[in-house]
Order: C-alpha cells, then structure tokens, then sequence
C-alpha cells in the first residue's frame, strides 16, 4: 500500500528513505506535471514541513540555500554583487505561482537539460550537500549532474541544500533566457556569466554556462579563458568557443539556431557587462 | 482518522480524502467548490489558482496536504455577503471574462498583486498575471479590469428600446466572476456515477487486437467493463456530413490516428487512474503513416474507400479566364506558403455526464456536456444508440471554450453508449493531453497562389490551389474545402480568378472547424500578393487595398453582387491616418536604429462569409410572456464565450418595446429550446440574432392585437402586471385569465430564420452567403534581427460590423481573434504525441498581446438583426497576415511559413544575408 509521509523531523526522513525508497516530493512543479497520465500509486516523502530548510542565509564565504528555498524567496534575498544572474533567473522561472511553490533544489534534483537554475549555479561554482542516514556529503553541482534527468543522488539520500560561494573579488554576473513568449516558457537557450574585475577594470576571471544545449548544461572554459585578463568585449567570442555545447533539433529550435542565439546571447551579455 | 485542518476563505475546514491527492482535486471533489478550475494538471494554465497564505499557488500542483494550518482562500472567497468585490466589479464592467474558464485564476492572481501593490502599473500586472492563460479576451480587457479596481459604480441598464447598442455587461457574467459557473467538469453528476476512461491509439496507423480482458477486470476489482466496439447499443459511425459518417466511436481492428480511441474502462474513478495504458491487452501491428507531404505519393495506402488518393473532396471557384489575366499582366506576383496544426487550446477540457431515464419503454438518455451545437449532438446521439431524437436530451453546460473545436462530439458518444449499456450515471473528463491528441484542429495547409495587376494598380487575376491536411476523418473538411475558394482572392475586386482546394487524408488527427475554416491560412498567402504586388508598382500597400477593396455593387469571384453594408472602404478609411503615423514613426525608429531591432508596420485585409456555405442554417426561437408577466427568450443559440446569451437578450427585448434588465433567458436544453443551429460560422448573432428579433417582433404584434393598440404603443411589464399604453390610453391585459401553454407561456411569439443563399455551381457561381464581415488590420511588429524573435508592439483593427448589438461584446470578440492570429503568427504549430500539452504547445501569456485599438465600422446590413453581422471568425483572419508584412516590412523577408518562430526567421534572416 503506497503512503504519504510528510515529516517534521530530518532523521524521520532519512530514515523513511532509507527503508522505503520513497518519491522525494518538494514545491511539487515537477513531479505534478509527470504524472498528469495515469498511474499506479507510489510511497511520497513530502519534505515540506522539515524545520529549518527554508531560510537562505550568507555562512561565511558562501550563502546556503536549504531544500525548501523557492524561487520567490531567491528572488526576495537580497543578494550580494555578483549574484544577480540567481535574481534575474528567479524572476524568470515559470509564473508567480511556479516561483512562489518551485524550490531550487527541486530545479537541480529533476536535472532536465532546460532548468534555468542550473547555469547560474554551475557558473558560480555552486556544491551541492546531500544526506542520508549515513551521513552527509558534498560535491561540485558539475559533478552532480550526471545527465537529463540523472543525477549523482543515490535513492536514500537527499538534496540538503547548495553552498553558493560569496564573490570575493568586484564581480558582476548576468542571466539571459530565450523563449518563444513572453512568460511561462521553456528556454530555447539560456545562459549566465560571472566576471570578477580586478582593479584596472579587466576581468581577473570569467566563467560562463549555458543551457538547453546538450543533455545537460555546460561551462565554456575556452571562452572563459579568452575573458581572462581583457575587458569585457562582445568581439572576443569565436565560435570555437561553443565547442562543448552539443544542441538538437526539436519545436523550440533547431540545433544551428540555439548556437547562433547562444553567440548573440553571449556578446549581448558582455557587452552589457559594466565592471564592477 | 483526522483530516487536514486549515483555513478556508476565513471559515474553518477539513479534508479527509487522500493527503498527496491534488488540492485543485480536494477543493472540487470533496468541498464541492469547483469554482477552483482544471484546465492541464500541470501548472501550465492556471486556471486553478488559488491563494495559500496569501500568495498565488496553482492548486494542482500542491498535495491537500500542503494546506493543513494553512490559509487557503478561493474564488468563492472573493465576493462579501453577496456583493461583488471591487476586482469582480471591475471584471464585469470591463467585460474581463468571455467564457469565464480562466476567470478564477485571474481573479485570484490580481487579488494576490492588489493585496501587495494597491495601485500596480501595467507591466506589474503582467507580471502577475503571467502565470494564467487565457484563450478568449487577448487580455486586454482583463489588464484594464485590474487596473481599474479603484472605481466602483457599474454603468445603469438601458431603457426599454435602448438595448441594442449598448455595452451592458455579459448577463452570465456573475456567475463568472464568483465561481458559480459551470462548465463541463463542475455540472453536478448524480451520485454513484461511474467514471470512464478511453485507452487510445498510440500510434498514428496501426493495426489491433484486443486481447482477454478477464485478467484486467480480476486484478482491478473496481474496474467493472471494458468496452469495445462489439459492445455499442445501435451504430458506430459519426460524422458532421450526413453521407459522410466516417468516424468510429471505438476503433474496429484498425486505427488512422494517434489518439483515435480503442476501447473504454468503465468503473471507480481511483481504479481506473491506477491503471497504465500498457496494462490493457492490445496488440499494436504499427503501419507506416501516411503524412500530409506524402499522401498522394504512389506508395501512400489509400485510407478510405471513398477517397481515392486520400482526396476527401474537392472546392472550386472559376470566373473568367484566370490564367489569361494572369499571362498577359502588367505586373505579377506569387508565392507558395505552408501552416501547421493549430490547436484550439481552450483552457476548458471536454467534460460531461450521462444519464439513462425514464421507465422501460420511454426510456430516454440525458447528456449534460460542453458542447457549441447541441441539436447536432442529439441527432447524432440519437442515430448512434438507435433511438429518436425525441429520446436523447442535451443539457449543454457552460463552455469554456471552443472556437470550434467543440462542434465536433468528444465525450458524448461513449457517455451514451456506457449510460445506456449500464443504466448507471456514467462521467468523463478529459485530460489535457487527452483533449488535445483526441480532438480536431485547424487544417494544416499548402498553398500556391498567384495575383496580377495592371499599371493602374487594378487586379486583374487571382490565381490560387490550396491542399488543406484533414487528417484521418473528414469532419469538417468539406467545409474547409468549400469555403476556401470563395474567400482565397481576398475581399478585392478580381474580374478572373480560379481558385480550387482538396482536402486530404492523412494519419494525423481529425482537422475540423477552428475560428475561419482555413480562410486564415488562405489570407496569409493572398495578403501577401497584395503587397508584393503595391512594391512592384510602387504603391502605397494601403492605397494599392483601397483600389481594390470590394464595396457596395461589386461582384465577388462567386458572381454575387454585393448589396449595402459592404464596408471595407470605410475600414480602409478609418485606418488610412493611423497608417500613415505608423510607418512613418516605424521609418524614424529603424533610420535612428544602430542595434538589431527594427520596425516594421503590416496591414492585412479580410472578408467572411457568415453563416454556411450555399446550405441552408436556420434558427428558430421563442419568446413569451408567463402568468406572472416576465418575458421569457427561449434560446437555443450556445454561448460559448462571445456573448449570445447577452446579445439575444438586447435583441429581443428592443423587438418587444421592454427594458433588457427585465428579459428571463431560457437556454441550451434541447428539451426546453428550438434549435439555433450551432454556434460556429460567425453566425449566431446574424441568424440567431434575426430569430431573436422575429420572435420579440411576433409577441409584440401578439400583445398590441390583444390590446387592439397600434404600433408604437407603450408595452409595460410590471409586478404581474402588462400594460399597454398608446396616447394618453392603457389597456391592462389580464394574464391571469389566459391559459398558459405547456411552456408556461400566456402569450408567444416565435421567430424563424435562415439565410437567403443560393448553391454554388460546378465553377462555384452562385450567392454562398447572405452577409458578409469586412476587416482591415494594421499591425506593427519589432524584429529583432540577431535572434530572429519579433514583438507585436501595437494591433489597430478596423471591423465593419454591420451594427455593434454590444460594442464591448464585439471588441472582446475581436481582442480574443487578434489573440489567436498573433499566436498562429508567431509560436502555435501543434506536432502529434509531441505537443500534446500547454508547455509544449504555445499559445500567447498576458506579456505577448499589445494594445489594441478597434475600430468599429457600422453601416448597417439591412438583412441583420437591427443592421449586425457576426464577427467571431473576422476577428481572427487579418491578423496573422498584418504580422506577416510587417515582419517583411522590417526585415524584407518573406516568410512562407507559419508560425515565424525565432529560429525560421533567423535561418531566412541569414539566409538572405
Ligand atoms: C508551469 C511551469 C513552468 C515552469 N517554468 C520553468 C522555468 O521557466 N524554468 C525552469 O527551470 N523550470 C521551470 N519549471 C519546472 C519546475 O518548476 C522547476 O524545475 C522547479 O524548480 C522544481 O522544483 P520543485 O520544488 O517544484 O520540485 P518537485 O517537483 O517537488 O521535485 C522535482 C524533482 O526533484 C526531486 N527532489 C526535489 N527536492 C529534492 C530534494 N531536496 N532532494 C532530493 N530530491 C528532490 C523530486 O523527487 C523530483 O524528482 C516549470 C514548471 C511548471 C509547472
Ligand atoms: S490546472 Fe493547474 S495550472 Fe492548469
Ligand atoms: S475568458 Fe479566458 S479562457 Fe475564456
């Protein structure tokens, strides 16, 4: 017989999970939507009431972003310089109604190729911490994302939260999303890039994502090495620099145009990128 | 066992059901308040949005047990001791709801804004917003709604006699605005009804087999039949055309179309939803599909016996000498475009019951369900069971919805056949992936057009074939087929022209009636000519319009001549200072322009044909008045959003000399109404609208024959009591004294009509309609050219509209057409099994739509109801052409197909590079 538990008690949810392997259910945006078909019923773990998992807070050198983090909170931190691409994608996901419930958590932990949360994360640098009645661990969001929808999460475990580092250099960041409307859109493309600015202005270190590319998000470290040491500048985009990104054909473009809109995307943002 | 306790607009509440079950389910099923909507079941609509603690939250996305301790307020929450909130008020005053499905959700997110930002501006209520569809008002209205809370006082109802013309508000509109409405899915079924659930085709050909279903029924207890098509009461077959009865209610061994169904479950809703699709026995033998560009290929299997080369049918209109105006020509243009599938998105799935009545030997069946052509239904009811008309009931609900796409039956015939096989109450509710597989779409369409001109800027011919894609079942193919070359030339005045359509089988679904029968896809081609060939002559697009436009006295490419009303010229006219500002402020934007963006500014022309092609589509209706001296409308025109619950009332009531505020509404039950006919065609307030007044018009000689007064006296209905009064004199009539009739009604009258047209010849010769709408549309668009996006920044719309019954009706009408054009323009092309939802299937949020402005043209066509001419399908079929020039305006390119999504534009942008 399927149940639905939805504990108080982090070690009630561990240990729920680790007996009886249950469905992991947060802001629910997700998991709704995949079951809009029939189907037999499953055990759900309903994380939403565990204490404490909601309230982003800066931990010194880095900001913590519990489990139960929506969108709207994101949205609503007032974020350091240098994390605006987290602001501006936060105002992007879904509607209101997708951002007042969705968790960020829940964005990395369903890992499709086109979640707007992953390439500020991924260019940030972002570390997941994960939990099991074992214990904890962390690792690399890079390292997390194993493929669509696969992630490095193993069933008795869940996402705790992510360790966002805190810029430590003058920095900037940005955020850009394409879609086919105006809201509540799945991203042709998206992407995010990071500067940090030494003192002359140039940039002392790039890093940049992009999404809906491939069957996951990817950093351009060709590009991000060409950024190094120059300023901001549309025209040091080559086209060698998309070499990681592997785009396909489907309704929302083809492969050519997702790597022509990632170029123009890009030298939109650097062009827009003012040094910190 | 304790439930989840919260609280629920301010009052205390309990659920008991299922603590992971949907709280949009919770809220319906078990509270009973289904003003909460169900549009997708996926976040994509939010038409089930509903404050949690205050903020906006789509309720089918949170488990009931999300709420407990909890503040949940719905749309029921809105309205105090019976009084509209202001937002409700200004809803109503704006005519911010049509259909009323995606009200709740809108009201529920502009509560959630106002309650932070008491005075938002436009973008902050788009953003909102943003996060609920809507498919009927193109939003407009609904932004001025909510950002005209602040004033309270509603307009005051016409005098006696000053209805038509006025923008009173929608008579069902309350019930929009509280949640009261119901539409499909919220018409109370009896108790211990059975659900039902179609296993459907996934494959888009494909043989079958249908296995032993004894181990399904052991293993599923609740799960009490499986129906199959052996199992159907009387026929099989159904079809709009009556020699053309081609689709099956369950498919026999063979299937034509992805979602065509197979068989049905019949038992406990909670049985039925656990089990999968692979767990019925089917055996699938899949066959390779015949597509749209390989249907008439020499290894392309014929699909049907009477469509040789999957030819469904053929249209054809000839004048003159085409090919000769077209050879000998000053200048000449032509173009071959192409348009997907466009799905009809209503946010309302298809919903309804049935229930089997009476006592054995008068047993009768009742379907309460969505639908825009109840007598259609019954008829079709009746031949499917084999009964008589007179023993099938349709109780049409509330629609939210339909643009055609509920003309065609959905749940209707396997309710019947289950409600009647069991003797049980039997329900079904399609999914959204359910309704948009399962139900018909707009014709895809390939067209190869061409025009000509002489030196004066005079077209001299037309030359046009269009093969429109109608899928697996004819529908209302022929319709397109026929309706097409009528229309295809253009409202312009063409001495030669040919234009002929086919209307092709394939394996994808069933292509059927959507707002202008393949008359947008035509326009898109022909809309075109017009300004490749203005460029060639160096005329202005507008002016090369002018020359041309058809208008009083002219004679169309069908032979007619056009009678008064006739009003192109005027919207030209109109539009013409509009224009000239536009491109001028669009050649100052892109002379300034540095970046990637450029403007560009199009102008699109229409005309339509209201009503059926050459068949006749009468309307009948009843209007009386009952002992206690209400006047009674008995309507059986559907409203479907538009308004003709509204419009027949105006009408009706100026036709009887009394106060529209008066008028009692009887409508949409077969057994209670005549027949109206359906609402689709544009053609409910033109015929409908005319029966409407005929029958006000009959009751009233009625009451003045019975007061022996004259025709200009006063007719008074108060407290009981009629009262007719002429000159100084007032005659009482005694109602109490007459007998009623088995209506109720002391007094009728009735009014009947059907257009006066005649059939078209072999060469399409002949006067197809009665009336026709004329339109111009002016769109101006911004490209931006690295990214191949375009932004519709401004819509000015010109209709000629013969007289606006209720101008806010008609501006509503024409803001949900523009609303769809934009989107068929830009982003809807339906793909089966791959867009079968509302994130993959794009139709334009709340940020998508621009201002628009409309202007109504009304010279009045003396055939109309008090001049009116319908304007449903015009609204929608200049728009997508306006976009398309002017995208070629900004860019010169000339796109050839639609939708113009970003990576066709780019790839065109870079190809021309
Ligand atoms: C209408 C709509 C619009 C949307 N728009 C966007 C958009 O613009 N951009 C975008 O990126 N996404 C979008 N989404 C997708 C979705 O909202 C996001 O991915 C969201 O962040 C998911 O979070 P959630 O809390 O709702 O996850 P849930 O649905 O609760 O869970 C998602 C998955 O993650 C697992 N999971 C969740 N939390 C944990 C955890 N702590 N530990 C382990 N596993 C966990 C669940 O088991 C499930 O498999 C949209 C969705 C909808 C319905
Ligand atoms: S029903 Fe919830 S968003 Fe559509
Ligand atoms: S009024 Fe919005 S969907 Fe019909």
């Amino acid at each position: 017989m399927a149940g639905y538990s939805r504990p108080t008690d982090l070690a009630a949810a561990l240990s729920l999970l680790a007996e009886r392997r249950p469905v992991i259910l947060a802001g629910g945006t997700d998991h709704f939507p995949a079951r809009v078909a029939a189907g037999p019923a499953e055990d759900i773990l309903d994380i939403t009431a565990l204490g404490g998992l909601r309230a982003i807070e800066r931990r010194g050198d880095h900001l913590w972003v519990p489990c139960l983090a929506t969108w709207a909170d994101l949205g609503a931190a007032n974020l350091p310089a240098g994390l605006e691409a987290l602001t501006q994608a936060a105002a992007q996901i879904g509607g209101v109604q997708i951002q007042n419930t969705a968790t960020l958590c829940g964005n990395l932990c369903n890992a499709s190729p086109a979640a707007d949360g992953i390439p500020p994360l991924l260019a940030l640098d972002a570390e997941v911490e994960l939990a099991s009645l074992a214990g904890r661990r962390r690792m690399s969001l890079d390292a997390f994302l194993l493929g669509p929808r696969q992630t490095a999460r193993r069933p008795e475990e869940m996402l705790l939260g992510l360790h966002i580092p805190l810029p430590v250099a003058p920095s900037r960041s940005v955020f850009a999303k394409l879609g086919a409307r105006r809201y509540l859109v799945i991203s042709i493309v998206m992407l995010a890039l990071v500067a940090e600015f030494g003192a002359d202005g140039m940039i002392s270190r790039a890093r940049v994502a992009v999404g809906a590319c491939g069957p996951r998000a990817r950093r351009l470290p060709a590009l991000e090495a060409a950024l190094a040491g120059a300023r901001p500048d549309p025209a040091l985009l080559r086209r060698a620099h998309l070499a990681p990104l592997l785009p396909i054909d489907d309704m929302r473009g083809t492969a050519a145009y997702r790597l022509d809109a990632v170029a123009t995307l890009l030298r939109r943002a650097l062009a827009g990128m003012v040094p910190a | 066992m304790s439930g989840i306790a919260f609280t629920l607009n301010g009052g205390a509440a309990m659920l008991r059901g299922a603590p992971g079950r949907r709280l949009a389910d919770a809220l319906r099923d078990e509270l009973g308040l289904t003003g909460t909507k169900i549009g997708c079941n996926a976040g994509d609509c939010g038409a089930c949005t509903v404050l949690l603690d205050g903020v906006q939250v789509c309720a089918c996305l949170l488990p009931a047990a999300r709420v407990a301790g909890c503040r949940v307020t719905t749309v029921e929450g809105l309205a105090q001791d019976g009084a509209l909130a202001p937002l409700q008020a200004a809803f109503l005053r704006h005519g911010a709801a049509q259909c009323g499905i995606c009200t709740p959700g809108m009201l529920m997110a502009a509560a959630d804004l106002l309650a932070r930002n008491a005075a938002p501006d436009e973008a902050a209520v788009q953003d909102a917003l943003g996060g609920v569809l809507c498919r009927c008002t193109g939003y407009r209205m609904i932004i001025a709604a909510v950002l005209d809370v602040a004033r309270t006082a509603q307009p005051d109802m016409p005098a006696a006699g000053r209805a038509v013309g006025a923008a009173i508000a929608r008579r069902d509109g309350v019930a929009k605005l509280t949640g009261a409405e119901a539409f499909g899915a919220d018409a109370a079924p009896p108790e211990g009804c059975l659900a039902l659930r179609a296993i459907r085709s996934p494959h888009a050909h494909a043989r079958f087999q249908i296995g032993d279903c004894a181990p399904l029924l052991a293993a599923h207890p609740g799960l009490l039949r499986v129906l199959t098509a052996a199992d159907l009461p009387g026929g099989n077959l159904y079809g709009i055309y009556p020699e053309g009865k081609d689709q099956k209610v369950l498919a026999e061994a063979h299937v034509r179309h992805r979602g065509e169904p197979v068989c049905a479950l019949l038992g406990e809703a909670e049985t039925l939803a656990a089990i999968r699709d692979e767990d019925v026995p089917i055996v699938w033998e899949v066959l390779p599909p015949v597509t749209f560009a390989r249907a008439q290929a020499a290894e392309a299997v014929q699909l049907h016996a009477h469509a040789p080369e999957n030819i469904l049918c053929r249209g054809r209109v000839a004048r003159g000498d085409a090919a000769a105006a077209l050879a000998s020509a000053t200048v000449r243009a032509s173009i071959a475009i192409e348009t997907g599938f466009v799905e009809h998105a209503y946010i309302e799935p298809e919903a309804g019951f049935a229930v089997r009545v009476g006592a054995p030997g008068s047993e009768r069946i009742e379907i309460t369900a969505c639908t825009q052509t109840p007598y259609m239904d019954r008829d079709e009811i009746a031949q499917l069971l084999g009964l008589a008309p007179s023993q099938v009931r349709i109780i049409p609900t509330a629609v939210g919805g339909g643009f055609g796409g509920k003309l065609d039956l959905s749940v209707q015939p396997l309710l019947a056949a289950a409600a009647w096989l069991t003797g049980r109450p039997v329900r079904w509710v399609y999914s959204r992936p359910e309704s948009m597989a399962a139900t018909t779409k707009r014709h895809p369409a390939r067209i190869q057009a061409a025009a000509a001109a002489d030196g004066e800027g005079r077209l001299t011919g037309f030359r046009c074939h269009g093969d429109f894609n109608t899928g697996a079942y004819a529908s209302w193919g022929p319709t397109v087929a026929n309706r097409v070359p009528v229309h295809a030339m253009g409202p312009y005045r063409v001495p030669d022209v040919l234009c002929t359509s086919a209307a092709i089988h394939t394996n994808d679904p069933p292509a059927g009636a959507f707002r202008g029968f393949g008359v947008p896809q035509a326009a898109l081609a022909g809309e075109a000519l017009m300004d490749m060939l203005a460029a060639q002559l160096g005329l202005d697009p507008l002016e090369f319009r002018a020359r041309n436009a058809l208008g009083v006295g002219d004679t169309t490419g069908s032979g007619q001549v056009l009678g008064a009303g006739a009003a192109l010229p005027a919207c030209l006219d109109a539009l013409r200072p509009r224009w000239a500002a536009l491109r001028g402020a669009a050649a100052a934007f892109n002379a300034e322009a540095s970046g990637s963006l450029r403007q560009g500014v199009g102008i699109a022309c229409m005309w339509y044909g209201i009503g059926n092609t050459s068949l006749p589509n009468p309307s009948t209706m009843v209007m009386g008045i009952d002992h206690a001296a209400r006047p009674i409308l008995f309507s059986g025109a559907v409203d479907i959003g538009q308004g003709s619950n509204t419009i027949m009332g105006q009408i009706a009531a100026d036709a009887l000399g009394v106060p529209v505020a008066a008028l009692h509404l009887v409508t949409g039950d077969t057994d209670r109404t005549r027949d109206a006919g359906k609402t689709s065609a544009s053609r409910q307030t033109f015929v409908s609208g005319n029966a409407a007044r005929l029958a006000g018009e009959a009751l009233r000689g009625e009451i003045l024959r019975r007061a022996n007064a004259g025709p200009h006296a006063r007719i008074a209905l108060e407290a009981g009591v009629l009262c007719v009064s002429e000159a100084g004199r007032t005659i009482k009539l005694d109602l109490a004294s007459m007998p009623a009739d088995g209506e109720g009604l002391v007094l009728r009258g009735e009014g009947r009509f059907d257009p006066p047209t005649t059939p078209l010849d072999a060469d399409g010769q002949g006067i197809p309609y009665a009336s026709y709408a004329f339109a111009a549309q002016i769109a101006v668009v911004e490209v931006d050219l690295d990214l191949g996006t375009t932004r519709v920044l401004r819509i000015v719309a010109a209709h000629d509209v013969g007289r606006a019954i209720n101008p806010q009706l008609v501006e509503g009408q024409i803001h949900g057409g523009i609303a769809q054009g934009l989107g068929l323009a830009l982003m809807e092309e339906f793909i089966p099994g791959r867009t079968e939802n509302l994130h993959d299937y794009l139709i334009p949020t709340i940020g998508d739509i621009p201002p628009i402005e409309t202007i109504l043209i009304e010279e009045a066509d003396p055939l109309g109801p008090y001049g009116a001419k319908g304007v449903g399908e015009p609204a929608l079929i200049a728009t997508a052409p306006a976009i398309f020039n002017a995208i070629a305006h900004a860019t010169g390119i000339r796109l050839t197909r639609a939708p113009a999504t970003p990576d066709r534009l780019r790839a065109a942008l870079l190809a021309a590079r």
